[in-house]
C-alpha cells in the first residue's frame, strides 16, 4: 500500500517505519522541509547538538549502547563536511548509522551553489555506502535499502544525501518490505567444514588462546552469550581488544585483560606463545600485533570474521572462516561438543601455569601516592565506586581511554563506547550523550582528558538541554598524556605543543553551562567527590587534577614484539625517563 | 626503536599481473567508488575498460588489469567485494588461460614509400583501415596487448601522429559463464 507524500514527509515516514524513536542533528538551508515535517509528529525525537561531528558521534553511542542503528540529520555543505570525522569513526569501529544530508536542488548541483559540497563524492570513503537521491521515486526505497546496508554484515555508516527539490517533490511512499538491497548479502553462516577443522585444531591445542573484538559485540547480546558458553568449556585463556571489552566479563580469572600496545603482560605473552589463536570478530590492527613478523610465530591461527577482507588483511590465518560471530560461535559449540575432546583440562594445564606466573607479575601494579591523584588511582575508585550500578563509560582518546580500558573493568557488552580504529579526540562527550539518550535511567560517564574533551565542550549545552546527566570525569594532567608520552620515547623529551596551555576553569565552565562543576586533588577526599557527582541528577565536568607526569604501561613500543613490553617500573619515579630506559635495551625489553 | 609507531613496511615479494572480471550495478557513481578504492588503498590499475553489458538488468562490467602480491591481489578482490554495487569478482589470471583483447586505433602520416610500407605492414598485423588521405591512415587492430605493443613499435618507425587504446576486455575460455 502506498501513500501520496512529500519527500521530506517520507524521510520522516520512513525513519518511523524502521522503528527510530531518537535522531541527533542540526537543521539547516537544505533540510527545512525535513524539519517541518518532522515538526508535525512526536514519534521521533530529534536531538539538536551544537556541531555536527558530535550529532554522528552521539549517535554512534546511541548504537553501540543499544544494538540499534544510529540516525543522523544535518544540512548541505559544512553540515555534511562536519560529519565527516564521525562518520569515519563509525565506518572504522564498524558502527551501523544512517545519516541523511541535505543538499542543494538538483538543478544546482555541481554550480558551486551556496553551501554545496560533494557530499557523495567526499563521504564515498568513510562510508560503507552513500546515495544521492536524484528523483522522489528512489526516496523510498534508497531509505529503507540505508537501513539494511548499515545494519546487516559488517555494520558501518551509510550517508543518504537528498537534494531540497526531491524533499519537496510529491511521490509515493512505500513501507519497507523485504527492506534488502538486490544484491548484498553478507554470509552470515560459516563454512561447516572449516568450522570442524577448527574445532579439530582448538581440542587438541596445548596452548590455546581465544583472542576476541567488536565482532563479538556487533553480532549481538547472543554472540556474548554463546562466547562466554565457548570458552568456559574448553577452559582457555581469553583477551579482548579495546574494541571487544564487556564480551567476556572482566571477573572471570580466564580473562587476561586486554592485549595490544597497551594490554596487559598476560594477554600479549599469551597472544606470543600460543600454539593455537582463536581470532574471533577482530581485525589484527596494528595497535594489537605489534611488529608483524614477530607477532605469535609458532601459532596456528583459526580467523572469524564476517568481513572477508578482514581475513589475511594483515596477518595469514590457517583457517579464515567467513560469517557472523553468533552463528559461528553457534556451530563452533555444537562441534565442540560432539568431539568431546578426551584430554580436556589436563593437556592445557601447563599452559595454565604459565599464564599464571604472567599474571602473577601484577603488570598494572603502580606506585600509590597520598599527596596526589594517581590517574589509575581515579579510575579504580570510580570502577568500585560505580560498578553495582551497571555503568555506561564512553571515553575521549589518549592516556585516559588506555587507563580507563585497563582499570575499569566490564563484565557485559555495550557498556564501553571509545573510539578505537580512529582514534577520535571528542568522541567520548557526544558519545555519551546519545548512549543516555538510549538508557534514560543509567549512569553514563564520559571518561576523558583536558585536552579531549575541549574538542567538543559545546556538547555540554545539549546535555543541559535534554536534561542528560552525563558525567565528565576529567583526567587532567594538564598535557596531552599520550602525545608526550611519545615524545619522552621517541623525541628525547623535546614536549612540542603537548602542554595544555591556558585551560579553561572546569568547574566554572561547567556552571556557565548550566551544569555541576567538582573538582578535586587530594586522593583522601576523592570517593566523597565522586560519589557527590554520582548523586547530582543533572551533567557533571568533574575535574580530577591527577599526577601529571605519569605514563601508560605497559606497552609494546614501535616495531616490538608482544614479548618486548615496557613495564610499569615501581622503582623509578613513575613517568621519568622513559626514553632513557627505552635506549639500555636490555633494561627495556622483558 | 624505529621513530614511528607503525610497523615497517613488509619485505617485498614478487608482484604478479592479473585480470580482474567485475559485474557491478551501473548506477551513478559506481565506476568512482571502484578507481577510489584503488587510489585510496594504494593498488594499481594498469588497465581498466567498462561497459554496460546487460541494459535491461542495469549491469556493467569491468576488466581490470592490476599488480601486486598474492596477499594484495586476495585484498583487492575482497576490498571490490566488499562494495555493495559489486555483485561478483572473478579473478580471470587464477581460472587460467583468459582471452584478453585490446582494441587500438592508430594514426599513422607519411607521403610515398612510407604510405606503402605503412600498408603493408598493417595487412601483415591483419589491421583494418578505417580512414586514408593523401598523407595519413587511421588503422584498427584488435588483439592481445602485446601484438598491439608490436604494432605500434613497428609503425612508430613510419610516423605515428595519435593512439588510442581501449584497455584489455577478457573473458574465460570454455562453456562456463560469469
Amino acid at each position: 500500500m502506498s501513500e501520496t507524500m512529500s519527500g521530506a514527509e517520507m524521510v520522516i515516514k520512513a525513519l518511523q517505519d524502521q522503528g527510530v524513536e531518537h535522531l541527533f542533528g542540526y537543521p539547516g538551508g537544505a533540510v527545512l522541509p525535513i524539519y517541518d515535517a518532522m515538526f508535525h509528529q512526536d514519534k521521533v525525537q530529534h536531538i539538536l547538538v551544537r556541531h555536527e561531528q558530535g550529532a554522528v558521534h552521539a549517535a554512534e553511542g546511541y548504537a553501540r549502547s543499544s544494538g540499534k542503528v544510529g540516525c543522523v540529520l544535518v544540512t548541505s555543505g559544512p553540515g555534511a563536511t562536519n560529519a565527516i570525522t564521525g562518520l569515519t569513526d563509525a565506518l572504522l569501529d564498524s558502527i551501523p548509522l544512517v545519516c541523511i544530508t541535505g543538499q542543494v536542488p538538483t538543478h544546482l548541483i555541481g554550480s558551486d551553489a551556496f553551501q554545496e559540497c560533494d557530499t557523495v563524492g567526499i563521504t564515498r570513503h568513510c562510508t560503507k555506502h552513500n546515495y544521492l537521491v536524484r528523483s522522489v521515486e528512489d526516496l523510498p526505497r534508497i531509505l529503507h535499502e540505508a537501513f539494511y546496508v548499515a545494519s546487516h554484515g559488517r555494520p558501518g555508516p551509510v550517508v543518504v544525501d537528498i537534494p531540497k527539490d526531491v524533499q519537496f517533490a510529491l511521490g509515493q511512499y512505500e513501507k519497507p518490505q523485504s527492506n534488502q538491497h538486490k544484491t548484498y548479502r553478507p554470509q552470515m553462516d560459516g563454512d561447516i567444514s572449516k568450522i570442524r577443522a577448527a574445532v579439530e585444531l582448538m581440542a587438541h591445542a596445548k596452548k590455546p588462546v581465544f583472542y576476541t573484538g567488536g565482532g563479538v559485540i556487533n553480532s549481538g547480546d547472543e554472540a556474548s552469550a554463546l562466547l562466554r558458553e565457548l570458552v568456559k568449556l574448553t577452559g582457555f585463556p581469553i583477551t579482548s581488544t579495546l574494541m571487544g571489552l564487556g564480551s567476556y566479563p572482566a571477573a572471570d580469572p580466564q580473562w587476561l585483560g586486554m592485549l595490544g600496545m597497551h594490554g596487559t603482560y598476560e594477554a600479549n605473552m599469551a597472544m606470543h606463545d600460543c600454539d593455537v589463536m582463536i581470532c574471533i570478530g577482530a581485525r589484527f590492527d596494528d595497535r594489537i600485533t605489534g611488529r608483524l613478523n614477530a607477532f605469535s610465530p609458532n601459532s596456528k591461527k583459526i580467523h572469524v570474521d564476517i568481513d572477508p577482507s578482514s581475513i589475511n588483511k594483515n596477518v595469514r590465518v590457517d583457517i579464515g572462516i567467513v560469517g557472523d560471530c553468533g552463528h559461528v560461535l553457534k556451530d563452533m559449540l555444537t562441534e565442540w561438543k560432539a568431539l568431546k575432546p578426551a584430554p580436556d583440562r589436563k593437556a592445557i594445564a601447563p599452559w595454565w601455569e604459565e599464564v599464571s606466573a604472567w599474571k602473577a607479575k601484577d603488570c598494572l601494579a603502580y606506585r600509590g601516592s597520598k599527596t596526589t591523584i594517581k590517574p589509575q588511582y581515579a579510575i579504580e575508585r570510580l570502577y568500585e565506586l560505580t560498578k553495582d550500578m551497571d555503568p555506561y563509560i564512553t571515553t575521549e582518546v589518549g592516556q585516559h581511554q588506555m587507563w580507563a580500558a585497563q582499570y575499569f573493568r566490564f563484565e557485559s557488552p555495550n557498556r564501553w563506547m571509545t573510539s578505537g580504529g580512529l582514534g577520535t579526540m571528542g568522541y567520548g562527550l557526544p558519545a555519551a550523550i546519545g548512549t543516555q539518550m538510549a538508557h534514560r535511567d543509567s549512569l553514563v560517564i564520559d571518561i576523558a582528558g583536558e585536552a579531549s574533551i575541549l574538542m567538543n565542550m559545546q556538547e555540554m549545552s545539549t546535555a543541559v538541554q535534554y536534561r542528560l546527566p552525563v558525567k565528565i570525569f576529567i583526567l587532567n594532567n594538564e598535557y596531552m598524556g599520550m602525545v608526550r608520552q611519545w615524545q619522552e620515547l621517541l623525541h628525547g623529551s623535546r614536549y612540542a605543543e603537548s602542554y595544555s596551555q591556558s585551560l579553561p576553569d572546569f568547574v566554572k565552565l561547567a556552571e556557565a553551562y548550566g551544569g555541576k562543576g567538582i573538582r578535586c586533588s587530594d586522593p583522601a577526599k576523592l570517593d566523597d567527590a565522586i560519589r557527590e557527582m554520582i548523586a547530582y541528577p543533572g551533567p557533571v565536568i568533574f575535574d580530577c587534577l591527577v599526577e601529571k607526569m605519569e605514563n601508560c604501561f605497559p606497552m609494546i613500543p614501535s616495531g616490538k614484539a608482544h614479548n618486548e613490553m615496557i613495564m610499569n617500573d615501581l622503582s623509578d619515579d613513575a613517568g621519568v625517563e622513559i626514553g632513557n630506559i627505552i635506549d639500555q635495551k636490555g633494561k627495556a625489553l622483558v | 626503536m624505529t621513530q614511528s609507531h607503525y610497523s615497517d613496511a613488509p619485505a617485498s615479494s614478487i608482484p604478479a599481473r592479473h585480470t580482474l572480471s567485475i559485474l557491478v550495478d551501473n548506477e551513478p557513481g559506481v565506476l568512482a567508488r571502484v578507481a577510489g578504492l584503488f587510489s585510496g588503498r594504494g593498488y594499481n590499475i594498469e588497465s581498466l575498460t567498462v561497459s554496460e553489458t546487460e541494459h535491461e538488468k542495469h549491469v556493467s562490467r569491468l576488466t581490470i588489469v592490476t599488480t601486486g602480491t598474492a596477499m594484495v591481489i586476495e585484498q583487492i578482490k575482497h576490498q571490490l567485494d566488499r562494495l555493495i554495487p559489486v555483485h561478483r569478482v572473478i579473478d580471470l589470471t587464477v581460472q587460467g588461460d583468459a582471452i584478453e583483447r585490446e582494441l587500438a586505433l592508430v594514426k599513422v602520416t607519411g607521403r610515398g614509400e612510407q604510405r606503402s610500407e605503412a600498408l603493408r605492414i598493417a595487412a601483415a598485423f591483419g589491421a583494418r583501415t578505417l580512414d586514408a588521405t593523401l598523407n595519413s591512415f587511421v588503422f584498427e587492430l584488435t588483439g592481445a596487448s602485446e601484438d598491439i605493443e608490436r604494432f605500434i613499435r613497428v609503425m612508430a618507425e613510419l610516423g605515428i601522429a595519435e593512439v588510442s587504446r581501449t584497455g584489455i576486455a577478457a573473458m574465460s575460455r570454455g562453456a562456463e559463464a560469469l
